[in-house]
């Protein structure tokens, strides 16, 4: 049996599911905590009930050296318990957390098996009963000792956000512990995208988190084309490329716009309100609504960009760009923004390569960890984008990144808009391969996002896990706030802008 | 008296507007439209309009509060010689009675705060009083230099004619009590850089967050009572800016409202171009202010 590294297995590639290494669970603990010992990181653990025999249960670990643009997977056989891997590897906690829940598969030894989203198992093998739930009970955390108190925030918030519920440990305004309780959102996306037919699953895809939505598109399709061996044209690559940017451009944008308005800064929340609205009508143009959905499709993209329009988008970004620069020099030089913002919510290093941590919020602690860079796939892998990273891990830092990501984004898209791939922007996509693992990552505007999908012996879904980096990021805002203003609280989620809907599923 | 009479009439009436020109400049200012100038008159009208609702933890506390924080604010207005020259009710010391009337209001909305048992309005609490006790020090040092430049104990006095003749031989202290009058004013009607009118997260809040749980009438008359108190501060850097002892009383009057007009324009400026403080540093900025009038008095002094 070959080791879990030698797998023939890259982002954006299939492989046969009977070729991914099977060890024994205490072997599967201690290879994937090994793995992760030696360098490697988690992008995905679940678990996929067997059809027959006595309510088996596969575990899966997919892992990624960042450094070596690998992929390595794993698998073992488990009854309704096994040992955890948790026990000695932090970044397995959650995922664990998930697979008890949706498996009813008991991870023995795990830390902090608290519920994570409150649903009944909808990943059960058929033979067992699932464990009962309760969605109103949670075993919240609580320090004891005079003057230490507890704030509850949420579910239900002042602004127009999302549900979710935040317990803070608190003495006087200074945060001891913060708990993050999730799962209001829960909708059933995996159950939803292993029976809905392909062409209702993308728009499933599409709903996973509503501002990522040509993120979990992309990724949803490039495992699906792997499957299907699809041909990927050039030109389909570059205008989801592009698509992927003006996303990022939005989002980024309007994350530095709440920053500011979280710090009173009047001038900088107004424009960056703006200008992200202006991205928003970048990807309207091209593909008919400001979120982009129905552009990304499995064999291309729904809708081409015709030569007029490449230009004249190149003519609004050109003139965002004059735009945004002195706001976002009006925000940075700003002493009282600075003051604001540095030192606020600091996430230290070890802590994110500890657990694990993506997106911008990783890059902010200067973890080089960029999917578009360390596992390239479609118009990355012809056309580079610098990995933009900061060194402080603080709230500045994490707007810096995005800044500088902003800067990089509008670069990429202007160049690849002047000088789009000749071709089909849709090919037919074909059938999916049977008894195949494909494994698609994407980094989404919040960071890396990835989809599983395991097809059964006729070529029909089978396992669908997806993982938004949501999920790996709620930790590193509670991981921020310890020792922090309560105060200061608003202004950390706000600079990690994470999705609920994305984490709950 | 007539003078002082239509001055309180003026203040009562103008009050809800001056939030209302701050929000405007800072929306010009940032390249919005913002809400109509009147948005405070049309909430109060209907919030008046409206019923309330109690939650059963709260006792008659949470009830007396907005009645006493509004007549507490009334009463203090009266003190102030609007027109330059005497308030309605004057006497030496009236300086005192105006701090802590307005202390008064302070201390009964913090209690229904705490009245309400919830965690959000008890960390709004606790902020409130301990910045507020930075405040009054600034407050009552500038009160200092005002009261050795004029001689006087009683605001007649500190801005009222006598006020007139100390500028000459006074001008720093008085403009080093005037800029701590500012931030006591800043400070005490929660604008930024110490708190931030627009935000709807409570957990940052210092006042706002007080009164979330009160509605209807009750939220009215906290609203107004906040526009006054902003009114009545604004009315005293004004008379120490512009002292109007020699003016016409109603002349003095129509200076008041422009001027008015001006702190409203001011405020709006401060809050378009800087950021909130960290709340730590709130109490830092309150101390520095209080030292620069501290200052003011030892120049003074010599």
């Amino acid at each position: 049996m070959s080791s879990f590294d030698q797998v023939d297995l890259s982002n954006r590639r299939a492989m046969p599911w009977n070729a991914v290494p099977r060890e024994r669970p205490d072997q599967f603990r201690e290879t994937v905590a090994g793995a992760v010992a030696a360098g490697w990181r988690i992008a995905s653990l679940f678990g996929m009930p067997e059809g027959a025999g006595a309510g088996e249960t596969s575990i899966v670990a997919i892992l990624a050296n960042d450094v070596r643009a690998q992929l390595g997977a794993v698998t073992t056989l488990v009854g309704d318990r096994y040992p955890a891997i948790s026990r000695d590897c932090s970044q397995a906690e959650v995922f664990e957390r998930e697979i008890a829940e949706q498996c009813g598969v008991t991870p023995e030894g795990h830390p902090g098996l608290t519920p994570l989203r409150r649903h009944p198992a909808d990943h059960i093998a058929a033979a067992r009963v699932a464990p009962p739930v309760s969605r109103d009970e949670y075993p919240f955390h609580r320090i004891e000792g005079d003057e230490v108190h507890q704030v509850a925030v949420g579910p239900v918030h002042a602004g127009i956000i999302e549900p979710g519920h935040f317990r803070f440990n608190a003495y006087g305004e200074r945060v001891l512990s913060l708990e993050i309780a999730l799962g209001y959102q829960h909708r059933g996306v995996e159950r939803l995208l292993e029976t809905a037919d392909r062409t209702r699953a993308v728009l499933v895809a599409e709903s996973i988190a509503g501002d990522t939505v040509i993120g979990h598109a992309g990724a949803f399709c490039g495992a699906i084309e792997a499957l299907a061996r699809s041909r990927k044209t050039p030109r389909a690559q570059s205008i989801r490329g592009i698509a992927l940017e003006l996303e990022r451009l939005a989002n980024h944008i309007g994350d530095l716009g709440a920053i500011a308005g979280d710090v009173a800064y009047a001038p900088a929340a107004a424009f960056f309100g703006r200008m992200r609205g202006e991205c928003l009508n970048l990807l309207m143009t091209l593909s008919g609504n400001r979120y982009g959905r129905g552009l990304v499709r499995p064999g291309g993209v729904g809708f081409d960009l015709p030569p007029g329009m490449a230009s004249e988008m190149v003519d609004r970004l050109e003139r965002l760009r004059a735009e945004l620069a002195p706001v976002s020099g009006l925000m940075f030089r700003s002493s009282s923004v600075q003051a604001r913002l540095e030192g606020v919510g600091v996430v230290p290093r070890e802590h994110c390569e500890r657990l694990g941590f993506v997106g911008p919020a990783a890059r902010a602690c200067e973890v080089v960890r960029d999917v578009r860079h360390d596992h390239p796939y479609g118009i990355f892998r012809f056309v580079q984008i610098p990995v933009a990273t900061a060194w402080a891990g603080d709230v500045f830092a994490r707007a810096l990144v995005r800044w500088l990501e902003v800067q990089r984004s509008i670069e990429f898209i202007c160049r690849q808009a002047r000088s789009l791939p000749i071709g089909d922007a849709m090919v037919p996509c074909g059938e999916l391969a049977p008894n195949e693992l494909a494994v698609a990552m994407e980094e989404g505007w919040r960071g890396e996002i990835v989809h599983v999908v395991v097809t059964d012996s006729v070529g029909n879904i089978r396992r669908h896990k997806v993982k938004d980096p949501s999920f790996h990021n709620w930790s590193a805002l509670a991981t921020a706030m310890t020792g922090n203003q309560i105060s200061d609280f608003p202004l950390c989620n706000k600079s990690f802008n994470l999705s609920y809907a994305g984490h709950d599923l | 008296m007539l003078s002082a009479i239509a001055g309180l009439l003026l203040v009562m009436l103008v009050a809800p507007l001056l939030p209302g020109v701050a929000g405007r400049t800072k929306a010009i200012l940032t390249g919005r439209r913002g809400p109509p100038l009147l948005q405070l008159y049309y909430d109060l009208a209907r919030l008046f309009r409206k019923g309330v609702v109690y939650s059963t933890t709260t006792t008659w506390m949470f009830r007396l509060a907005p009645v006493v924080l509004a007549v507490s604010a009334l009463l203090a207005a009266c003190l102030i010689p609007l027109d330059g020259h005497a308030a309605i009710v004057g006497f030496a010391g009236d300086v005192i009675v105006f701090t802590y009337l307005l202390a008064l209001g302070r201390f009964v909305l913090v209690l229904a705060s705490l009245d309400t048992g919830s965690s959000f309005e008890g960390m709004g609490a606790s902020r409130e009083v301990t910045f507020a006790s930075f405040t009054e020090v600034a407050f009552f040092f500038a009160l200092i230099a005002l009261s050795l430049a004029t001689d006087s104990l009683s605001f007649a006095g500190m801005l009222g004619a006598p006020l007139v003749t100390a500028w000459p031989s006074a001008a720093p202290s008085i403009v080093m009590a005037a800029a701590t009058l500012f931030v006591v004013l800043l400070a005490e009607t929660s604008r930024v850089p110490f708190d931030d009118p627009a935000t709807h997260l409570e957990l940052t809040m210092i006042h706002e967050v007080m009164v979330l749980d009160h509605g209807g009438p009750d939220l009215a008359l906290i609203l107004y009572a906040s526009a006054l108190k902003l009114t009545l501060f604004a009315s005293i850097v004004i008379s120490v800016v512009v002292p109007r002892g020699m003016l016409n009383p109603f002349l003095a009057l129509a200076v008041l409202a422009a001027g008015l007009l001006a702190v409203g324009i001011a405020i709006g400026i401060v809050e378009s171009v800087m950021a909130r403080l960290r709340l730590t540093r709130v109490p830092q900025v309150l101390v520095a202010a209080g030292a620069l009038a501290a200052f003011g008095v030892i120049l003074l002094l010599r």
